[in-house]
């Protein structure tokens, strides 16, 4: 195994531990750290294939690299606004998660699935 | 198995093991706290993989700026005393065994990967002479793909325009109140009178090297957001409001200029985003620099968060 495949690896964990916290995790602040990671999970995958395609004297192939940094920029922007959005909806309705709009449904609030 | 895979084998240990403690961490404050930790050993790992470009971006975009807005919610989400539904067990372990999967999928896919990989390497490493440039994925951001790059200055701004109609009508066109986990202490207040300048001369030299060497507008950009935000975080400076027409100037100046230079190359060269090849490094430094005070003031306002109140007169 060498470090490129390592990193692959890594990646893949990380893609897993992000869906999960995304999943089990009820406050919007947790989803959103956890969307963090399960998106660095991803970009780690690009970097291992940038890395494999490392050929005419550069350390890796500079395009999947450029897709990264414009991926982290605009993971940044979709952080900044949902955290917008989460700060808003604490301000009207003083949850820290999403509770859903039927009357019937938010009865049953408490007891997730 | 050699010392520098030994090494990197710990890390990415370590990485995974600090990615579980984000998840699973009690506090939102210890989650984030951890997350920035998170953020800079994954600079590490892009170093490790020669990716030193994105290293740079993760350091200060993922684990630097995104903490900070985190730490922010979260200050504002303290107080809340709303109810956190558990979750079950057996709803944990069902999710669990479905995250396994996806991540097995993932990591069969890593090991079966072709043993040539296909790389772009060698076609950008044979035009770069032709850009003008000396780091490749500058040329790659700059000019082989401007259209991405052009295209996620727009999507800033654009996330910026969201953040602020969240605003609530009597602030709108006020002042943002950047919220910050800790109140303004003297070390703060010592700190941001020490770094700044230190800080600024850092942002201007890493897009200036980013011509030649990994850096460049966005990680300059970022640098000068965090000296800006230092010094308001610490009250020495004034949270502009949002209406202020220099504010609005610099937000604009950059993705404009990159459009203006973008529509010139019909005329001048062949096609859209095109550079005519005698001028074409100084056209992307002043490109650069107009996008380096456009990001750090974007990063800078996002952070800061919708305008709060009204500016006093």
């Amino acid at each position: 195994m060498n470090s490129a495949a390592l990193f692959g690896y890594c990646g893949a964990v990380l893609v897993g531990l992000g869906l999960y916290g995304l999943i089990t995790r009820p406050e919007v602040l947790r989803k959103i750290l956890a969307f963090n990671v399960l998106g660095s999970g991803v970009f780690l995958l690009f970097g291992v294939f940038a890395r494999r395609g490392a050929a005419a004297g550069l350390g890796a192939d500079p395009v999947p690299q450029a897709l990264v940094i414009t991926g982290i920029v605009v993971a940044f922007s979709a952080t900044a606004l949902v955290v917008a959005l989460l700060v808003r909806l604490n301000k009207e309705t003083g949850q820290v998660i999403i509770t859903s709009d039927d009357p019937e449904e938010s009865g049953k609030q408490g007891v997730l699935p | 198995m050699t010392l520098v895979f030994a090494c990197e084998v710990v890390l990415a240990g370590l990485l995974v093991a600090i990615a579980t403690w984000t998840i699973v961490a009690r506090t939102a404050f210890a989650a984030i706290v951890v997350f920035m930790v998170y953020g800079l050993l994954l600079a590490i790992v892009w170093v490790a993989l020669s990716a030193v470009d994105v290293a740079l971006t993760e350091a200060a975009i993922g684990g630097g700026v995104t903490s900070i807005v985190l730490l922010g919610a979260a200050s504002r989400l303290r107080g809340s005393k709303a109810a956190v539904p558990s979750v079950s067990f057996p709803f944990k372990i069902t999710a669990g065994v479905l995250c396994a999967v996806v991540s097995a999928g993932l990591a069969a896919v890593v090991f079966s990967l072709p043993d040539v990989a296909p790389t772009l390497a060698p076609v950008a490493k044979e035009n770069l002479a032709e850009s003008g440039l000396g780091n490749p994925v500058a040329a790659v951001l700059f000019v082989f793909r401007a259209h991405d790059t052009l295209l996620e200055k727009v999507v800033l701004l654009l996330a910026l325009v969201g953040v602020w109609s969240l605003a609530s009508d009597s602030a709108w066109g006020g002042v943002p109140a950047l919220r910050v986990y800790a109140s303004p202490s003297r070390i703060l207040v010592f700190l941001d009178q020490i770094l700044p300048p230190i800080g600024i001369m850092i942002g201007i030299y890493m897009f200036w090297a980013g011509a030649s060497q990994p850096g460049g507008a966005f990680q300059g950009g970022t640098i000068l957001a965090a000296m800006w935000l230092l010094t308001m975080m610490a009250r020495l400076q004034d949270v502009p409001s949002i209406s202020a027409r220099w504010l609005r100037l610099l937000l604009v100046v950059g993705p404009m200029a990159f459009l203006a230079v973008g529509l010139a190359g019909f005329f001048f060269a062949d096609s859209f985003l095109a550079y005519p090849p005698s001028i074409s490094k100084p056209l992307i430094i002043v490109v650069e620099a107009t996008l380096t005070l456009s990001i750090g003031v974007t990063l800078a306002l996002l952070v800061a968060g919708p305008p709060e109140r009204l500016p006093q007169q």
